[in-house]
């Protein structure tokens, strides 16, 4: 399938993929980042945004109501996993972080799975971005080219909040030393509680906008937990500018590659994380010496 | 959702082979109240459509519960591992839904007992009717899961149309099992110039790839064709989406206009379940009921001698009409239909979602016996 017209949709399809994945890795790595823990369920975190949109929309009918409710709902589950479990973890070894938040998304996704059921839950997009929608090059689904709005004013949005807030600040200094922090007199955990929500409204935000494109079911964060993790490398641990540039990297490879054999996609990213791992390990923009 | 369908109609099966329900005699007329004095009991497990976890739950009723027959699929991949299981363990199968031309072709079984239809079937008999109403060369783009169901249907059906009508693959897009996002091939297929989308996908795979093509005004820009038709995909992506689509399939229920065995099936069906079967409950409850025959006309639960009873090839009656098993590769031989969506405003009830258009004879559109490799194995 080469041909100009084909390469073109297919790097704006990448744009669109890209972003989004570029949101919820934004999520797991300023959690990494800043906590030292890698939480294996950000992808269940995913799945609760869409979950809990579905049941806003479900009794309002507003894609507004359902992506706020969604994002707030997985912003006070982050909170409470990490009041409630992760913060025990703090000076555990990571394979007990990893067991622990990897046993969490299991308890979620099949929490889920058991009030829900498997079957697919469809969140329609709002009337005025539903139909086709003519770029010129190609048409396009209009509900995508918006998901690509919103995704971008939400990056946009975290952006601001770390670079722009005195809480940002404070995370962005957590990330490089916390100790240094808390010897600073900043109370770090509630800063780590705020971060952690933060991180997963992150993923649960891109779980609701991304519900009307794919719909949703109790696995749906599974797949994208794997390519975030792979954003996150590329891009750089901990590093927020990195984790836009991973997903805008890994939104295009598996696109254009698609082009040639959509199999191959995945082979091809793998391949990039592998070539980052091999000759710059702290990733595209992480810093060195940064655990 | 199939499966959950496929194995209510064995459950109903089941209720009516212990009762001697009147719909169970005239298919199995030996069964009393249970077979050769036996009540049957149905352990269920689920596969998840993965072959690992369907092999490890059948051993474990092998192994624990000393189970006389395996039963169930809605995917062929776990189909031909029961098979392979069921050869090594000497215990009768009956794949459920099963589309691929591998399970009673190259990895047929001597154990295994096929009565639904497969991807060759649907090739040989939605073929004419593709031709016939859209006429020769035309493009066409596949969609394609990646295992040996998804392969085994593209293959036939894209051969059929080369072979009989010029119609030529202008690209494939295989993707695999459990894809949510159809977006790359999508892209794809809408810069193919295809005039027809084939979706040869399953289950939740075809109710999203078949949104998302409609998503990127692929559909109804081309014209989209279902060769192996997916139950509930109609309910799920809507008639508007299914409007006009020729599908193949084994049955729909309101074949209960033409068959009394379908009505009597149908009605006894919904009031258990409150909606009317697709078709793998009555996949799953014909096999059951044609099993049960076996049994007691072998007047046996030995497999040898179920086999042998199979293996006669004697002609049977079935939901819609007789039919029999190959004894050279116990495929089944029966009618399939070809169906084409309604439109919203033509359907009776919200579950009308397919008028029949043709009802084809098995032995019309089944292979020849040797055409698809099949060499069952010792007993």
């Amino acid at each position: 399938m080469l041909s100009w017209g084909n390469f073109i949709s297919q790097m704006f399809n990448g744009l669109v993929s890209g972003a989004l994945l570029a949101l919820i890795a934004s999520g797991l790595t300023i959690i990494y980042g800043t906590l030292g823990v890698l939480n294996l369920a950000h992808g269940a975190m995913f799945m609760l945004g869409g979950y809990g949109g579905w049941i806003a929309y479900t009794y309002t009918g507003s894609y507004t109501v359902a992506v706020a409710a969604g994002t707030i709902f997985v912003l006070l589950v982050g909170v409470a996993m990490e009041r409630g479990i992760i913060r025990h973890f703090y000076n555990r070894p990571p394979e007990d972080q990893l067991l622990v938040t990897f046993g969490l998304g299991i308890v979620f996704v099949e929490g889920v799975r058991l009030v829900f059921g498997s079957l697919i839950k469809m969140t329609p997009p709002p009337e005025i971005f539903r139909g086709i929608t003519n770029l010129g090059f190609m048409v396009y689904p209009t509900y995508r080219i918006a998901a690509l709005v919103i995704v971008v004013v939400a990056l946009g949005a975290l952006y601001l909040i770390l670079y722009r807030t005195r809480i940002g600040m404070i995370v962005r200094a957590g990330i490089e030393d916390s100790t240094m922090v808390g010897s600073l007199g900043i109370n770090v955990f509630k800063v780590f509680m705020l971060v952690f929500g933060i991180g997963a409204a992150a993923a649960g935000f891109a779980g609701i906008v991304n519900a009307p494109i794919v719909s949703i079911a109790p696995d749906v964060g599974d797949r994208y937990l794997v390519l975030t993790f792979v954003v996150v490398i590329i891009g750089g641990v901990g590093s927020f500018p990195g984790a836009v540039l991973g997903g805008l990297i890994a939104g295009q490879l598996l696109s254009l590659t698609s082009m040639i054999d959509p199999a191959y996609s995945e082979i091809v990213l793998f391949v990039a994380m592998t070539l980052v791992l091999m000759f710059r390990p702290r990733g595209l923009l992480g810093t060195a010496g940064r655990e | 959702m199939q499966g959950e369908d496929e194995r209510k109609g064995m459950e109903l099966a089941v209720e009516h082979i212990n009762t001697s329900h009147p719909l169970m005699k005239e298919l199995a007329p030996g069964v009393d109240n249970g077979l050769l004095g036996k009540k049957l009991e149905i352990l269920v497990a689920d596969s998840a459509a993965n072959p690992n976890q369907a092999v490890q739950a059948e051993q474990s009723f092998i192994n624990q519960n000393n189970v006389m027959m395996m039963t169930g699929s809605t995917s062929s991949s776990v189909a031909v591992a029961l098979n392979k299981l069921a050869d090594r363990e000497k215990i009768i199968y009956l794949p459920g839904i099963s589309g691929s031309n591998d399970t009673t072709g190259k990895d047929c079984a001597r154990y295994g007992f096929r009565q639904g239809f497969f991807g060759e079937m649907a090739a040989n008999a939605i073929g004419p009717t593709l031709v016939k109403n859209f006429g020769e060369n035309r493009k066409a783009a596949y969609m394609t899961p990646d295992y040996t169901y998804g392969h085994t249907v593209t293959e036939s059906v894209s051969t059929y149309l080369r072979d009989h009508a010029g119609w030529e693959v202008v690209t494939n897009q295989v993707s695999p099992l459990g894809t949510q996002d159809f977006s790359q091939y999508l892209t794809n297929i809408a810069n193919s110039g295809a005039d027809f989308l084939i979706n040869v996908n399953w289950g939740r795979d075809a109710v999203l790839s078949t949104q998302q093509a409609a998503q990127f005004g692929i559909i109804p820009a081309m014209t989209l064709v279902v060769p192996y038709q997916i139950p509930f995909l109609a309910p799920e992506a809507g008639p508007e989406l299914t409007e006009g689509v020729f599908a193949c399939t084994e049955f729909w229920w309101t074949l209960e206009d033409e068959y009394p065995l379908v009505k009597q099936f149908v009605e006894a069906f919904q009031e258990k379940y409150g909606y009317r079967p697709e078709w793998g409950a009555e996949n799953g409850y014909v096999a059951f009921a044609h099993w049960a025959r076996m049994i007691t006309e072998a007047n046996s639960f030995y497999p040898a001698d179920v086999i042998a009873q199979y293996e006669k090839g004697e002609t049977i009656p079935s939901l819609m009409g007789d039919v029999f098993y190959r004894p050279e590769d116990h495929q089944c031989v029966r009618p399939v239909c070809i169906v084409r969506g309604k439109a919203r405003s033509e359907m009776q009830n919200d579950e009308d979602f397919w008028e029949v258009v043709e009802v084809l004879s098995g032995p019309d559109v089944i292979q020849p016996v040797d055409y698809l490799g099949c060499e069952l194995g010792e007993i």
